[in-house]
C-alpha cells in the first residue's frame, strides 16, 4: 500500500576491535554478555524493521539501550557491523562516500539531542549552512532560511548567536537546520530530552503542527514514554540493542510484549492514549443507545457522556459512517482493569 | 602500626628520606673530586681516563661509579656534530641548474634544501622589512642588482610611520575598540618619538613572518594529528621535549643548518613556537562536541568542509590562544635570536647589556615589551571577536574601517610630503625619526642606576654576600654532595611512590640520560637555581594568590599583572635585575624568581577560584572561619590546580636559569652560550639542551601523575 523509505534488515552494531569476527562466529546468536567479556559492547541486535512515507518511528528506550546507536547506523554516521538498510530501496552500506553525501545533502535531516548549533554562525547562518554547503547560492539560502525561520517561529531572532537563545529557542534553531533542504526524511536524536518539561511540551505541539504539515518520514528517538505515546505512528521499544516491541502506541498499552515493555505501560494513563477504535467491537445489532462518537477520540474527553449510559454506543468515522460499537463497561474495564494489584 | 596503616604514603617517602641521607652520608667525597670550573673536560690532563667509542675518544674524570657515572654517552654530541656535518656537506649530493653560471652544479641534498629554505626566508622577511622601511632588496630578487643600478627609480619607499601608526590603531579598534586603539596609537607613537622606529619595524617585520609560518605550520600539524592517530603518537615525544627545552639550545643546530642572521631566527622560532600550536590545535578540535561534527556530517559536509567549515571555526578560541601564543614564543624569540644574528630592537638589546648601558637596554626592552603587549591584546580581541556576515550594513558602515585607512594614508603621505620641505635640511621627521635624534631617556636611566649603586650600595652588598654565602654556596654544596646513587635512589623512589614502577622507570631513564653525560655536575648546578627559584616563587605566588583571591578586585588585578608580565620578553627581566646586582648569580636568582612567580600566583588565584560555589556555601552553613575554609575546603579542592601551576613555574625558572647564562653562571646554560660560539657546538648545545629539557621532564612527569590520581581521587573531571 504505502512505499517503505527506511528499510533495516538484521541490523548489527557492535563495538570493538573484533566485532566482525565474534560476529561471524556467533552466526546470528549475538549475546550481549559473553561479547562483553571478550571486549566488545552490542550496540544494536539484530534489528529489522520498515518505515514508510510519511510515517512516524519513534525508537524509544533508556540509555544504554542502542536507540541513538540504532539512528546513527541509519543516518550512517557510524557504520553497521553487519545487516543491510535501504533508503527508499537504495542500499546505504554499498554507498559510496561522494553518493552519501549527496543523500544527506537532499534526503536527510537530523536534529540532535544538544542542538550541535555552530556558535560561530547566527540563526540565519546556522539555517542557511546545509544550503550553503550544498553550494546553493546565497540569496537563495537566505531566502530560503528565512522561511524556515518564520516556520519555526524566530522571526526577528534570526541574527542573534546560539548563545543568546534559550534551550527551546536553540532547538527550534536547529529544527530549522534539519529543515532547510526539504529532505524527505527526519531523524530526531532525543530532540527535546535536554528541555524543560514545560517548553518540551509546548515543543512536541509544535512538532505535531509541523508534521501535520509536512508529513515527512520520521524516525523520533526518545527515552520518554510518555512522549513517544503522544507522538508516534508506532512505536519501537529497544533493550540492550534488541528490538522487544515494535507496535502502535495502543496496542503496545494493551498487549506488552514482554515483562520489560509492561513496566512502561502499567503506569501509563490508559484514558489519555487509547482512542476509541482501539476498544471498540464489531458493528452488532444489539439495542443501542443515542450517543455517537468519533473513533478517533481519546478516550478521556468523552469518557464522561459515554459512561452516563447505559447500553452501548456507537462508534462512527469521518463519514458518519457507523464503524463499530461500545459498551461503557469496557471503557471502564479498560482504565481500571487488568493492572498488577499493587498495595 | 596504626599511624602506618593510616598514612602508608608518609611512611614511604619517610623510609625513602631515610635510605637517601644514609646513602649520602655512606660515601664519601673522593679526594680526587673538585667542581670543575670553566671547559675543563675538553682539556687534556693526565689525570683523565679515556675510552673510545663510534670512533670518538672521549675523555673524562674517573670516579667511584656510586660517586658519579662515567660519561658514557660523552660521545653523542660529537657524534650528532658530525652526523650533522655530513648530513649537510656530504650526503645525497644532487644536480642542480646555477642561474648564474649557466650550468649545473653538484650540491648535497640536505644544504640545497637550507638553502632554498634560507633564500625564500630572508625574501619573505626583506619584502616586509621595506614595506615597511623601504629598500631595494625585494625589486633586486626579482631584477638584479645591475638593473637596479640602471633604474636609481626602482625602490620600494618605505611607510611613513604615521600610517603605519594610524593602521594600527584603526585596526585595534576594529577589533576591539576605542581603548585599544589609542594604547596603539600611543605605542606607535612613542616608538617613533624615542627613536626606535627602524629597530621596531625591524622586529615586527621578523615577527610578521615567524608568526603566520608557525600558525600555518602548527595549524596543519595539528589537524593532521587530530586525524591520524600515527601523526600524533609520532609528534608526541616531540611536543613534550620541546614545551621543557630551553629556546637557547635550539640556537646552536640552527647556527649550523641555516647560517646567522634574521632567517636563522624566523626558522628557529618556528620550530620553538609551532608546538605550543599544534597542542592548542588539538585541543581546540578535540574539545568540538561530536554531535556538532555529526551536525555538520547530515548537513552533507564533505571532509574538507567539516573541517574548515565546523571543526575549525568551532574550535576557533583554542586556536587563536594558539595564535597569543605564538605571538608571544616570537617576542621572545626576538630577543633571544639577536645571538645569531637577527636585527631589531633584540639586538640593540642585547648589545647595551653587553655595554652595561642599562639606560638604553631599558628603553629598547620598553620597546619590544609594549609591541608584544599590543600585539597579544590585539590577538586575544580577535580571539574574543564575533564577526556578523549577514548583518544589514550600509556600505559605508561596511567600509568603515577601509575608508579610515585609506584617509589616514592620504593624510600621512600629504603631511609626509610636506615635512620634506619643512626639514629641507636633515631629516623628515614626519617620514621617520632616526635612531639619534628621538627622545633618549638613557642617560636618565643610567644616572638612576648610578644613584641607586651610591646610595644603596652597602645594603645591597650586604644583602647580596649574605645571600651567596649563606644560603647559595651552601644549597649548591649540597646538590654537589649527592652521590648518584643517591640521586637515583631518591628519584626513582619518589616516581614510585607517586606514579608505580612505571613511573619510576620513566623519570629513571631521563636521569640516566643526564647522569651518562658530560655535563651531570653542571646539571646539579642548574637544579640547584631552579629549585631555589621556584621555592623562593611558590612561597610567594601562593601568598601572594591567596592574599588577592580574598577579594574580586584585586584578584582581577592580579591576574592583569600577570598577564602584563607574562607578556614581557623572558630577556627583558634580566635588565632590572642587572641594574641593582650587576653581574652576579644574585641577579640571575632575582631574575628566575620574579620571573617563575607568575605562574605560581596565576595558578594559586585560578586554583581558589575553581572550588565550586556551592562547597563555599556547604562551608559557610557550617560554620567555618575564614582561615578553616582556605584550610579544610579551599586549598584541598585548588590543589591539583596549583600543583600545575608548580610545573609551569618549574618551567620557567629552569629557562630563566639557562638564559641567566648570559649574565654568567656556571650551569648548564653557559655550556650552551659557549657552544653558541663553537663551530662544533651544535651537537653539544642540542644534547645540553636535552639535559636541561629532561631536567624539566623529571618533574613535570612527577607532578602530572600525581595530579592525575590526585584529582582522579577528588573526582575532578
Amino acid at each position: 500500500m504505502t512505499d517503505t523509505v527506511i528499510k533495516c534488515n538484521s541490523v548489527y552494531k557492535i563495538f570493538g576491535t573484533n566485532a566482525k569476527k565474534m560476529l561471524q562466529e556467533a552466526n546470528g546468536n549475538v549475546d550481549a554478555k559473553t561479547f562483553q567479556e571478550n571486549g566488545c559492547i552490542v550496540g544494536v541486535n539484530n534489528a529489522s524493521f520498515e518505515v514508510s512515507k510519511g510515517e512516524m518511528l519513534v525508537v524509544m528506550g533508556l540509555s544504554g539501550s542502542g536507540k541513538s546507536t540504532l539512528l546513527r547506523c541509519i543516518s550512517r554516521l557510524t557504520d553497521a557491523t553487519a545487516g543491510k538498510i535501504y533508503i527508499e530501496g537504495q542500499d546505504l552500506l554499498s554507498l559510496k562516500n561522494k553518493e552519501l553525501i549527496e543523500l544527506r545533502r537532499n534526503k536527510m535531516g537530523m536534529v540532535f539531542q544538544s542542538f550541535a548549533l555552530l556558535p560561530h554562525k547566527t540563526v540565519l547562518e546556522n539555517i542557511a549552512f546545509p544550503l550553503q554547503i550544498k553550494g546553493v547560492k546565497d540569496q537563495e539560502c537566505i531566502n530560503k532560511a528565512m522561511d524556515m525561520v518564520k516556520l519555526v517561529g524566530l522571526d526577528g531572532r534570526e541574527n542573534y548567536f546560539p548563545r543568546e537563545l534559550s534551550g527551546g529557542q536553540q532547538q527550534r534553531v536547529g529544527i530549522a537546520r534539519s529543515l532547510a533542504v526539504e529532505p524527505d526524511i527526519w531523524f530526531l536524536d532525543e530532540p527535546f530530552s535536554a528541555l524543560d518539561p514545560l517548553i518540551r511540551k509546548e515543543m512536541q505541539d509544535e512538532f505535531l503542527r509541523l508534521q501535520e504539515k509536512l508529513q515527512k518520514t520520521i524516525m523520533f528517538i526518545t527515552h520518554d514514554f510518555d512522549e513517544a505515546l503522544k507522538l508516534a505512528d508506532r512505536i519501537a521499544i529497544m533493550k540492550d540493542g534488541i528490538i522487544e516491541q515494535l507496535d502502535t502506541p495502543a496496542n503496545i498499552v494493551l498487549n506488552p510484549a514482554t515483562e520489560y515493555v509492561k513496566k512502561f505501560t502499567e503506569e501509563v494513563p490508559r484514558e489519555k492514549v487509547l482512542k476509541i477504535e482501539d476498544v471498540m467491537e464489531k458493528p452488532n445489532n444489539e439495542n443501542l443507545s443515542d450517543l455517537k462518537v468519533s473513533k478517533n477520540e481519546i478516550i478521556e474527553n468523552v469518557a464522561e457522556k459515554i459512561l452516563t449510559q447505559e447500553k452501548s454506543v456507537t462508534v462512527i468515522d469521518e463519514n458518519n459512517k457507523i464503524v463499530g460499537t461500545l459498551h461503557p463497561s469496557k471503557i471502564i474495564h479498560t482504565v481500571f482493569g487488568g493492572r498488577k494489584n499493587k498495595g | 602500626m596504626e599511624l602506618l596503616k593510616r598514612y602508608p604514603k608518609l611512611f614511604q617517602w619517610l623510609f625513602l628520606l631515610v635510605v637517601f641521607f644514609t646513602l649520602c652520608f655512606a660515601i664519601d667525597v673522593p679526594e680526587t673530586y673538585k667542581f670543575i670550573r670553566g671547559q675543563a673536560e675538553f682539556i687534556k690532563d693526565p689525570n683523565q681516563s679515556t675510552y673510545t667509542l663510534f670512533g670518538i675518544e672521549v675523555r673524562y674524570y674517573a670516579f667511584d661509579t656510586l660517586w658519579r657515572l662515567p660519561p658514557l654517552l660523552g660521545w653523542l654530541p660529537i657524534w650528532i656534530n658530525d652526523s650533522l656535518f655530513f648530513l649537510l656537506n656530504d650526503w645525497m649530493p644532487i644536480e642542480i641548474w646555477n642561474e648564474d653560471i649557466q650550468e649545473y652544479k653538484t650540491r648535497p641534498l640536505v644544504l640545497q634544501i637550507t638553502r632554498t629554505l634560507t633564500s625564500s626566508m630572508t625574501f619573505l622577511i626583506e619584502l616586509i622589512r621595506e614595506i615597511l622601511l623601504g629598500g631595494v632588496k625585494t625589486i633586486v630578487a626579482f631584477t638584479s642588482w645591475d638593473w637596479i643600478s640602471e633604474n636609481p627609480w626602482a625602490k620600494l619607499p618605505g611607510l611613513p610611520w604615521t600610517i603605519v601608526a594610524a593602521g594600527a590603531a584603526i585596526l585595534s579598534y576594529k577589533l576591539s575598540g576605542k581603548g585599544l586603539a589609542i594604547f596603539a596609537g600611543i605605542v606607535m607613537i612613542y616608538i617613533s618619538i624615542f627613536g626606535q622606529w627602524k629597530p621596531s619595524m625591524q622586529t615586527l617585520s621578523f615577527i610578521l613572518v615567524a608568526a603566520p609560518l608557525s600558525f600555518i605550520f602548527g595549524l596543519s600539524l595539528g589537524i593532521m594529528a587530530f586525524k591520524s592517530k600515527r601523526v600524533e603518537k609520532a609528534l608526541h615525544p616531540i611536543l613534550l621535549v620541546m614545551q621543557t627545552m630551553p629556546q637557547y639550545a635550539v640556537l646552536v643546530p640552527a647556527i649550523v643548518l641555516f647560517g646567522v642572521g634574521d632567517h636563522a631566527a624566523v626558522i628557529i622560532t618556528m620550530v620553538v613556537a609551532v608546538p605550543p600550536m599544534i597542542l592548542l590545535t588539538l585541543l581546540g578540535l578535540r574539545g568540538v562536541s561530536p554531535e556538532v561534527i555529526e551536525a555538520g556530517r547530515m548537513s552533507g559536509c564533505n571532509n574538507l568542509q567539516l573541517m574548515f567549515k565546523v571543526l575549525i571555526p568551532t574550535a576557533r578560541r583554542d586556536i587563536l590562544i594558539g595564535v597569543n601564543q605564538v605571538i608571544m614564543v616570537c617576542f621572545s624569540m626576538a630577543v633571544i635570536s639577536a645571538f645569531i644574528g637577527a636585527k631589531g630592537l633584540g639586538f640593540n638589546l642585547l648589545l647595551a647589556l653587553n655595554q652595561l648601558n642599562i639606560g638604553l637596554a631599558l628603553e629598547a626592552g620598553l620597546c619590544i615589551s609594549l609591541i608584544a603587549i599590543l600585539l597579544d591584546k590585539m590577538s586575544l580581541a580577535w580571539a574574543n571577536k564575533q564577526t556578523d556576515y549577514f548583518g544589514n550594513l550600509t556600505f559605508f558602515q561596511r567600509h568603515k574601517n577601509t575608508l579610515f585607512f585609506a584617509g589616514a594614508v592620504l593624510i600621512a603621505v600629504i603631511f609626509a610630503y610636506a615635512g620634506s620641505f619643512y626639514f629641507k635640511e636633515g631629516f623628515n621627521y614626519l617620514y621617520e625619526i632616526p635612531h639619534n635624534k628621538g627622545i633618549s631617556t638613557a642617560d636618565f636611566w643610567n644616572k638612576g642606576v648610578d644613584w641607586i649603586w651610591d646610595t644603596f650600595f652597602h645594603t645591597l652588598k650586604i644583602f647580596n654576600t649574605w645571600l651567596i654565602v649563606d644560603v647559595l654556596q651552601p644549597m649548591r654544596a649540597a646538590y654537589l654532595r649527592m652521590p648518584i646513587v643517591a640521586t637515583f635512589v631518591l628519584v626513582m623512589g619518589a616516581g614510585y611512590i607517586i606514579g608505580g614502577i612505571r613511573s619510576a622507570f620513566v623519570v629513571g631513564g631521563l636521569t640516566l640520560f643526564i647522569a651518562l653525560s658530560p655535563w651531570w655536575d653542571r646539571a646539579l648546578v642548574t637544579t640547584y637555581m631552579a629549585t631555589f627559584g621556584v621555592i623562593v616563587s611558590c612561597t610567594i605566588g601562593l601568598i601572594v594568590g591567596t592574599l588577592c583571591s580574598q577579594n574580586e578586585y584585586t584578584k582581577n588585578f592580579m591576574l592583569a599583572v600577570c598577564d602584563i608580565f607574562q607578556t614581557f620578553p623572558s630577556f627583558v627581566y634580566l635588565i632590572p635585575v642587572m641594574m641593582l646586582f650587576g653581574v652576579t648569580d644574585t641577579s640571575v636568582l632575582i631574575a628566575v624568581i620574579v620571573y617563575a612567580t607568575i605562574p605560581a600566583t596565576r595558578y594559586t588565584i585560578e586554583g581558589l577560584r575553581s572550588v565550586p560555589a556551592s562547597l563555599h556555601d556547604a562551608g559557610s552553613m557550617s560554620g567555618v572561619t575564614k582561615l578553616q575554609r582556605l584550610l579544610n575546603i579551599e586549598f584541598p579542592i585548588a590543589f591539583p590546580h596549583m600543583m600545575l601551576g608548580l610545573n609551569q613555574t618549574i618551567v620557567f625558572a629552569l629557562f630563566m636559569v639557562i638564559i641567566g647564562a648570559f649574565i654568567g653562571t656556571e650551569d648548564l646554560g653557559q655550556y650552551i652560550l659557549k657552544a653558541l660560539s663553537d663551530r662544533k657546538g651544535a651537537g653539544i648545545g642540542l644534547t645540553l639542551g636535552i639535559c636541561v629539557a629532561f631536567i624539566g621532564l623529571i618533574f613535570d612527569n612527577l607532578i602530572r601523575t600525581w595530579v592525575e590520581k590526585r584529582k582522579k581521587h577528588l573526582g575532578i573531571d
